[in-house]
């Protein structure tokens, strides 16, 4: 059971700033995020777009952004659960809640914060008769274990980063890689591109462009797949293959949160805007993005605000006996859980002769 | 000033709307201002190029401007994508397009 002041449930920047202002609260985070690695949005769909209207930064790009929140936060320590997502809220008998991750990974915390954007991400699937009769029966949309496919005969979809890389490393494991792709142009970094083409002259990745899978067989598990070309007799082939890989990126789903008894609007979790950005469940609080109110706007300045006022909700609620009254960083510097400190240096006093 | 464009929603049904030219807004906001599909179903990426949830097809023969690579490689990886298949986030609001009339395609 990992424990913490404040559960929160999404690392994109909204969450990654609470954990700073929980922690000039000594409030310690603990953070779970469905992707691989924090900062949501920013680094998994747009890191090297510049956001104009972050206060103080004329020009940021996404990816540093996520980087400066990744620092700003570190003086206090938060727990990180990535790659996994947030499935089952309980609450306990001492008002706290415990959530349980897909993996089965528990966290308690008497406060969570909804940090979750759009959403979780997951797989975009493409629109196939049977697809989901085949799922783990030879069709997959992530690549766990590349193992798996050792001397198999592989057909991945797809013309992004993660259809040309999973090509490149697979050709040296399974027995056959075939790429398909809607259109001859893939979009990808340059070095991949030119390794796919490398790999292909010599012969040890099967490029079929443009074309796509228009059908899958099999019985109690995937046998092959109905290749269409793009061309202009709309030629079928069937491939004869044991596992089928469409990477057609991730496409963000509010998910489990909305059954957690939560009042959703518009695909969005209803929050108290007069105060606190609490839900319509005490002690569950929903920031940033995933979140309406009247005149709710999605913007990460937003996020941040929101985020802020909610670490003083909690404090009141986690303390409800304890008096505070907001410090100014300015003021009362950054001391940090591992000990660090940082203050404003003192003024000199000294007379002038 | 405004230009009048008919959006066939998700469901069939046929919406003609104002649209201003003077405000540097896209037809994928036109949509959302308009409420004809629900938050969080539309326009999920902002407007990068970066999702298809604003696809649309054409279906009046406007002279619409090119595709950029981005909206090109976004719409080879969308699904249900027609010859007439653009991304209503890069289409601008222009004087020329008035009459516009374009139907949004399936929730992915």
């Amino acid at each position: 059971m990992i424990k913490s002041d404040i559960l929160i449930i999404g690392a994109g920047p909204t969450g990654l700033f609470a954990v700073f202002e929980a922690g000039l609260l000594k409030l310690k985070c603990h953070l779970i995020d469905a992707l691989p690695q924090a900062g949501g949005q920013c680094s998994e769909i747009y890191p090297k777009k510049p956001i104009y209207d972050i206060p103080g930064f004329p020009e940021i790009l996404a990816g540093e952004l996520v980087d400066n929140l990744m620092e700003q936060i570190k003086p206090f320590q938060p727990g990180f659960t990535l790659g996994e997502r947030a499935e089952i809220i309980q609450k306990q008998k001492d008002d706290s809640f415990v959530v349980t991750t897909n993996k089965g990974t528990k966290h308690n915390a008497p406060i969570v914060a909804i940090a979750g954007g759009l959403g979780s991400f997951e797989p975009r699937k493409p629109i196939l008769e049977n697809l989901s009769k085949f799922e783990d029966k030879g069709v997959a949309y992530i690549i766990k274990d590349p193992e798996v496919y050792r001397n198999k005969k592989v057909v991945i979809a797809g013309g992004g980063d993660s259809a040309l890389d999973w090509s490149i490393f697979l050709a040296d494991v399974a027995a056959e890689v075939t790429l398909v792709h809607r259109r001859n142009e893939f979009r990808g970094a340059l070095d991949s591109v030119e390794k796919v083409q490398y790999l292909k002259n010599e012969g040890k990745i099967k490029l079929i462009t443009p074309a796509e899978i228009t059908g899958l067989k099999g019985g109690a598990k995937l046998e092959a797949v109905i290749v269409k070309k793009a061309s202009e007799d709309e030629e079928e082939v069937t491939l004869e293959v044991d596992n089928f890989i469409p990477l057609f990126g991730l496409s963000p789903k509010l998910g489990p949160i909305s059954n957690w008894g939560l009042e959703i609007e518009k695909n969005a979790i209803k929050v108290d805007n007069t105060l606190d950005y609490q839900t319509n469940i005490p002690g569950i609080y929903a920031v940033g993005d995933v979140n309406t109110y009247p005149g709710k706007l999605k913007l990460i300045l937003c996020g941040f605000h929101e985020a802020t006022l909610m670490c003083q909700s909690a404090y009141q609620r986690i303390f409800p006996d304890k008096k505070y009254v907001m410090k100014y960083t300015t003021v009362g510097g950054v001391t940090g859980f591992d000990g660090s400190k940082k203050e404003a240096p003192k003024a000199v006093v000294k007379a002038i002769e | 000033m405004d230009i009048k464009i008919k959006i066939t929603d998700r469901n069939g049904v046929t919406h003609e709307v104002d649209a201003p030219t003077d405000m540097n807004m896209n037809l994928m906001e036109i949509v959302r201002s308009y409420e004809l599909a629900p938050e969080g179903t539309i326009g999920i990426c902002g407007g990068m190029a970066m999702c298809a949830s604003c696809q649309c097809y054409v279906q009046s023969d406007h002279d619409l401007p090119e595709k950029s690579d981005d909206e090109e490689a976004m719409l080879a990886e969308a699904f249900n994508v027609e010859d007439n298949s653009r991304l209503g986030c890069q289409i601008h609001m222009t004087e020329e397009l008035n009459g516009l009339e374009v139907e949004l395609a399936p929730e992915e």
